[in-house]
């Protein structure tokens, strides 16, 4: 039989390499190892030792990495310092280079980058520290190729913790803040403002087997409800931070993680101002609130419950059984407020900041509360920047709202409430806390150091320095087929256990 | 003369205008639930019994809140409306029967208020002084009075030339005393027409204010806040953005209609 020509054939050729041009690049497209996370801010600096931004930090977390790096549990892990001893008097610490450790652009990195990058953050030569974490380092040696030696003026306690966020660069590179470098287990491709910065797989990673992904993206979206959308209609695989009461929203096709964020949302009271100088008002104040109706109305039951300055995150420091310090009662309120003389009660004002809802949601619950013990509340809304002047900086103000977020180590939450603190926008003066905080700054033994703090904590909590009210849980909303992702006490995505459960890990 | 109609604009108008008056001086007496009172095991019920509206996410009783908002957004549509409303007509009544530099330096005036829009304006006074319903009110107050004095203005321009007014001129009347009592009774359709529509752009620029959270505080429940406060639930509980939204509306649509009935009842050629 003789085959004829027609075009018919053709055209079904055509059509065939068609279907098999897109079958094979849908192929290509899923072979890729990807998944998109929504954030809602620009990065405010590529270069570490500038960017102050936590929303620049969760990002780069992947792309960066300290002698030592945290743990999803907020203990220390070795990172580019794979051990490292400290002498009896607290006054030097020694690391000692893991070995093999390369940076993005192939050079392995020596003693030599480590000295300049700490000294750059120290500022050492141009005499502008770009951080206050190394005050208390006074020089940084490097006698051999494996060990860097830091020589401290005084046993600074949060130096290890500290030294988690100072991000190791490759030596007098220039570039930093275009084409980034480091160490992490992911490289930096582009960052196009407003859009997406764009990392991908680090192969020579130290850490063998991670990550997981070929590549991360970062989608840049401001709004929260475009977030939502982008998340539900596929564009993005995982929004960290996804507001609670959305969550029912999702459906079938996602989960959520939940976590404490190491936050401590307080309700401060102006400690020079009328009422609030006399500790039993400030007591009838913490008896008043009702700390678990709070949290189921303001955060859906999503938070755990404080009593004191830090937040149960940070584990090894926490003082447990302080949050029931001052347990819901309004007879005792009332009664503390009769001997204080105000058996009438009183009036003031509460100044929250308008751009966080959840606040303005909380200071409603508590204007609520507190009416009913005859304390007469007036909600007053002002912009971030007022609050910072005027609330934070100036102390002028009756009560606020504010969450304040929790480091890996104790030392910058409880400074706050020191007496000289500039910041101490509570107006707490306390001799026994600034003691205790004093020799927890001097202490290098963690253990003794942690007893110092739970003790300054119970102090807080006895003079009601502030009602604390909660460390709201942060969700993470992830497609179904996203695993391996881990929560942190901290403001960090670590993507480099995540993984499609379809691209099985090796 | 032509025989006057009832429109239909002004009996729906009316009709809806009389509904939010009798919900405002019923609020005053009697609200079905505590307006801030939180029922902290029943939120997000959906409208039925007892909750007429449901509730929000407070667990407070929408229906309640909804007839507290009555009274801040008459508040301050009404007084808002007066102090434009007299304010206008003195200015618009100086310098249409004067004329001359005073008239001038008030056009200029006007111009420069209304370049520009009214809520923009308003944002900018609020975003200056601060928030509150003061506030709210004496930003929408100066952003209603261009269009009274205008109105006022064109009004006396006119009549001032009429005869009467000459007539009265002739028997020895008194500027003040032409402008009052022969001038201004002549206007007050025109004005009753204005100070309808104004009312029901006060209340929709006092939604959007309170909506951006510039406008009353919280707790104190507003027409706009709840919107607001309920955008977050749109999918979980719809009738709590539902109420507020749909009452603005009626309202808005209410005083819209009722100007335009107004209108319609005493020039009908209009």
């Amino acid at each position: 039989m003789r085959i004829r020509f027609s075009p018919f054939y053709l055209f079904f050729l055509i059509g065939i390499l068609l279907v098999a041009a897109v079958v094979l690049r849908v192929e290509k497209k899923e072979t890729e190892h990807k998944i998109v996370v929504v954030i809602p801010q620009d990065p405010d600096y590529l270069d570490p030792h500038l960017a102050s931004a936590a929303g620049t930090y969760e990002m780069m977390f992947n792309v960066y990495e300290g002698l030592l790096k945290p743990a999803p549990d907020g203990t220390l892990l070795p990172a580019i310092a794979e051990r490292y001893d400290i002498t009896e008097d607290g006054r030097s610490y020694t690391f000692y280079l893991r070995p093999g450790v390369k940076f993005h652009n192939g050079q392995t990195v020596t003693t030599a980058d480590v000295r300049y990058s700490l000294e750059r953050l120290m500022g050492t030569q141009t005499g502008q520290p770009l951080s206050s974490y190394f005050t208390k380092v006074e020089a940084v040696e490097t006698p051999d190729a494996e060990r860097i030696i830091l020589k401290l003026k005084e046993v600074d306690a949060a130096l290890l913790n500290n030294l988690t966020t100072a991000s190791i660069i490759p030596k007098d590179y220039q570039e930093l803040n275009t084409h980034p470098i480091g160490t992490g287990p992911f490289r930096f491709v582009e960052y196009r403002p407003g859009q997406r910065v764009l990392l991908e797989k680090f192969d020579d990673y130290w850490q063998t087997g991670r990550p997981f992904l070929d590549k991360v993206e970062f989608r840049i979206i401001p709004d929260r409800e475009a977030a939502l959308l982008a998340l539900k209609n596929g564009t993005v695989d995982i929004y960290p931070r996804i507001d609670n009461n959305r969550t029912a929203e999702l459906g079938e096709d996602f989960y959520t993680l939940r976590d404490k964020q190491n936050l401590v949302q307080l309700l401060a009271m102006n400690l020079n101002r009328k009422p609030f100088s006399d500790h039993r008002v400030r007591q009838a104040v913490n008896y008043a609130i009702n700390k678990d109706e709070l949290i189921e109305l303001a955060a859906f039951g999503y938070g755990t419950k404080l009593g004191s300055g830090l937040s149960p995150a940070m584990a090894n420091y926490y003082e447990p059984g302080l949050e029931d310090f001052y347990p819901p009662d309004r007879a005792k309120a009332q009664q503390l407020l009769a001997e204080a003389g105000y058996q009438d009660g009183f009036r003031t004002v509460l100044t929250v900041p308008s751009n966080y809802p959840f606040h303005v949601d909380t200071a409603q619950i508590i204007v609520e509360q507190l009416k009913k013990v005859g304390i007469k509340v007036e909600i007053e809304l002002v912009e971030w920047a007022v609050w910072l002047q005027r609330v934070y900086k100036g102390r002028d103000y009756e009560m606020t709202i504010i969450g304040l977020a929790g480091k890996l180590d104790p030392l910058p939450t409880l400074i706050r409430y020191t007496s000289d603190y500039a910041n101490n926008f509570f107006n707490y003066k306390n001799t026994e806390f600034d003691r205790l905080f004093q020799q927890a700054a001097d202490e290098s033994d963690q253990e003794k150091r942690a007893e110092l703090y739970k003790k300054a904590q119970r102090i807080l909590a006895e003079d009601a320095a502030a009602v604390f009210l909660m460390d709201p849980h942060y969700t993470v909303a992830l497609r179904k087929e996203i695993a391996g992702y881990q929560t942190y006490p901290l403001y960090i995505q670590d993507l480099s256990t995540v993984y499609r459960v379809s691209k099985k890990p090796r | 003369m032509r025989k006057r109609k009832t429109s239909f604009n002004l009996v729906i108008g009316g009709l809806l205008v009389g509904f939010f008056f009798l919900m405002l001086i019923v609020s005053f007496f009697y609200t079905p639930f505590a307006v801030n009172e939180m029922h902290t095991t029943e939120r997000f019920l959906p409208p039925g019994k007892p909750y007429l509206l449901g509730t929000d996410n407070f667990g407070r009783d929408i229906f309640s809140r909804i007839m507290k908002g009555t009274q801040t957004a008459f508040l301050v549509g009404a007084i808002s409306v007066l102090i434009g409303l007299v304010i206008g007509v003195c200015l618009g009544a100086l310098s249409g029967y004067f004329g001359g530099w005073f008239d001038r330096i008030i056009a200029q005036l006007n111009a420069t208020i209304q370049a520009f829009p009214g809520v923009l304006l308003a944002l900018m006074i609020v975003a200056v002084f601060g928030p509150g319903t003061i506030n709210t009110i004496v930003a929408l107050s100066i952003t209603a009075i261009p269009g009274f004095t205008r109105i006022t203005r064109s009004g006396f321009l006119q009549f001032k030339e009429y005869s009467f007014v000459e007539a009265a001129e002739t028997i020895g009347l008194g500027p003040l005393s032409i402008m009052i009592r022969h001038i201004l009774p002549q206007i007050v359709p025109a004005l009753l027409v204005a100070a309808s529509t104004g009312f029901s752009s006060a209340l929709l620029a006092e939604a959007g204010l309170s909506y951006l959270g510039l406008g009353v505080q919280p707790p104190e429940p507003s027409w706009g806040r709840m919107l607001n406060e309920a955008q977050g639930y749109l999918l979980r509980a719809p009738w709590f953005s539902l109420a507020p939204g749909c009452v603005i509306l009626l309202a808005v649509l209410g005083f819209n209609l009722l100007s335009d009935g107004i209108r319609d009842l005493f020039d009908p050629n209009l």
